[in-house]
């Protein structure tokens, strides 16, 4: 069953002068078209402006279409009546940790989507301890999210979508303003989030490391998605990737650049693993 | 250095005192400041510094902490006592050059001085042991029935709980942007005043337009968490009145009276 489906998707940013004339119009969405399986794993590549974010803040009906449609488990985004259901059923993070969470302790943070929702009390601190234990920031329960790292601070976050229990959760370039350890941390509680807790998630992201876990990816330029497929398919097109001006992962770069020098190695290299893997066989062969 | 700065002056610790609802310490600061207003003999008086003194005693925080909210009023203290000391009119008891002390001066300046003091001391009681995430929840349970003659209580706490989150984040951030500025040759500490105050225009703009996008994208992240006003809202820490607190307000309606009693008709 789809769980996020766009129709013809447009959207146009209107830029206007001091007296509110329009300057200019910029497509910063054109013609998408999405289809988003539930328990999907989805990422979505794209340098700065690609239109990736607009993307994601119609999910969340932040941002409505100018035109086309989007639904969200069934839902038209663009009617002011499903308003609050789209948004519990497709949780968003955004990029800056510090600029969205609203508690001055870090449970009282995740128990604030609920809260909002109605939650009744005793549920809500059953909701904000699972949310908690599923991106292993238990013990940080009490302390003042100013105190915590930034890949600490974004689990926190994670946590406090989760803890509205959405069927979906959309993460707006979550790492990038973290360090490399903080991005791992990230990524790795969305793994977790898909695999264990069977939420859909998408990644927005400008970092292809990022990616080669997802279950699909799509490729966004100029408000178009370029390529989709799974990670390997779009690996395989390195050249395509260059023009995009992503920076392709190093030992997918690496592996490409020896197959042009004739070595027989495989398309899409996604790990130092199995390009070892590939150069072991290769010395079998010929020795 | 600036990072410093603890925000309120909060003492952790694990008293009866600590453990109140917020709203009953409320009541009991403002009936104290009332009742203190409302002593007019030295009689009365002594009874609110005893209650003054036990409360302190069940708070278990430091007397240097109360003496330290002392030290910002020093001088509106000196200035009452020395207006009231001289220039209350009346029969002198003691008169020099030009300047006379009369009977009925020296008891309004040491009236003065004792309700200044205790109002002082016993506010930062309640600021010394309720966090303030704590204070605004209290302020907003306590002011709700205004929510009638539409004052909006709910919004007014959201704002001073997300200022308070938010003021060690722009404090790190106008310490960041000054050693930018500094880096780039900008000079804070030389000059007269004038010119220092000019000094901070390259931090105050930076920093305005930053708190403007950090607002812009909390209210988007608040709303993608469907915040959408205190109508329907559950709380996840609901205050609820213990029995402690139906004994603190008991000790509160008690020293009140013994304030009226004593205080005015002794």
């Amino acid at each position: 069953m789809s769980l996020i489906r766009s129709k013809a998707l447009s959207f146009e940013y209107i830029r206007r002068d001091e007296e509110g004339n329009v300057e200019g119009i910029t497509r910063a969405v054109d013609n998408v078209s999405l289809d988003v399986q539930q328990g999907d794993f989805v990422a979505i590549l794209g340098h700065n402006g690609s239109g990736k974010s607009t993307l994601a803040k119609h999910i969340n009906a932040i941002l409505h279409p100018t035109e086309g449609t989007v639904w969200v488990d069934g839902m038209d985004t663009s009617d002011e009546n499903n308003l609050w259901q789209v948004r519990q059923t497709a949780g968003m993070v955004f990029q800056n940790p510090d600029n969205q969470i609203i508690g001055q302790v870090v449970e009282e943070d995740v128990g604030f989507g609920p809260e909002n929702l109605g939650v009744p009390t005793p549920e809500i601190w059953q909701r904000v301890e699972e949310s908690l234990k599923a991106v292993g920031m238990s013990e940080y329960r009490n302390h003042s999210p100013n105190k915590l790292s930034g890949g600490q601070k974004q689990r926190v976050s994670i946590a406090g979508v989760i803890a509205m229990h959405p069927k979906c959760i959309i993460l707006d370039e979550p790492t990038a303003m973290l360090d490399p350890s903080g991005r791992k941390e990230v990524i790795r509680a969305a793994r977790a989030l898909n695999d264990v807790e069977k939420i859909t998630v998408i990644l927005i992201t400008h970092y292809m490391e990022e990616v080669i876990y997802a279950g699909k990816v799509l490729v966004m330029d100029k408000g178009h998605i370029k390529m989709q497929g799974s990670p390997r398919e779009i690996f395989s097109r390195v050249e395509e990737l260059k023009e995009l001006r992503l920076a392709v992962p190093q030992v997918t770069l690496l592996a490409h650049e020896l197959k042009k020098r004739g070595l027989p190695i495989p398309d899409g290299i996604l790990t130092t693993y199995e390009l070892t893997e590939a150069l072991m066989k290769i010395k079998r062969t010929e020795g | 250095m600036i990072r410093d700065i603890t925000l309120g002056q909060y003492y952790h610790a694990d008293s009866v005192i600590h453990r109140l609802d917020p709203r009953t310490k409320l009541v009991g600061t403002f009936f104290f400041i009332i009742a203190l207003f409302l002593v007019k003999n030295p009689l009365g008086y002594a009874v609110a510094a005893i209650y003054l003194a036990l409360v302190i005693k069940l708070s278990t925080v430091p007397l240097r902490f109360m003496l330290r909210g002392m030290k910002a009023i020093v001088f509106l203290l000196l200035l009452t006592v020395g207006f009231n000391l001289f220039l209350t009119p009346g029969e002198p008891i003691w008169e020099w050059w030009k300047l006379s002390i009369s009977a009925e001066g020296v008891r309004i300046a040491y009236t003065m001085a004792i309700r200044l003091s205790f109002l002082v001391i016993g506010s930062s009681i309640m600021t010394l042991t309720t966090t303030p995430n704590n204070l605004t929840d209290g302020l907003e349970k306590l002011l709700s029935p205004l929510k009638k003659i539409r004052i909006p209580v709910h919004e007014i706490a959201m704002m001073m709980s997300i200022a308070l989150r938010f003021i060690p984040i722009l404090l790190e951030e106008t310490d960041k942007i000054m050693k930018a500025q500094m880096a780039r040759g900008a000079d804070f500490e030389s000059g007269n005043i004038i010119k220092r105050t000019k000094a901070l225009v390259p931090i105050l703009v930076p920093l305005f337009i930053s708190a403007f996008r950090r607002a812009n994208d909390l209210a988007m992240a608040m709303e993608a968490r469907c915040y959408k006003g205190g109508d329907g809202r559950t709380k996840m820490k609901p205050l609820k009145y213990a029995a402690r607190d139906r004994l603190a307000y008991l000790a509160i309606f008690a020293m009140l009276a013994a304030c009226i009693i004593v205080g005015r008709m002794i």
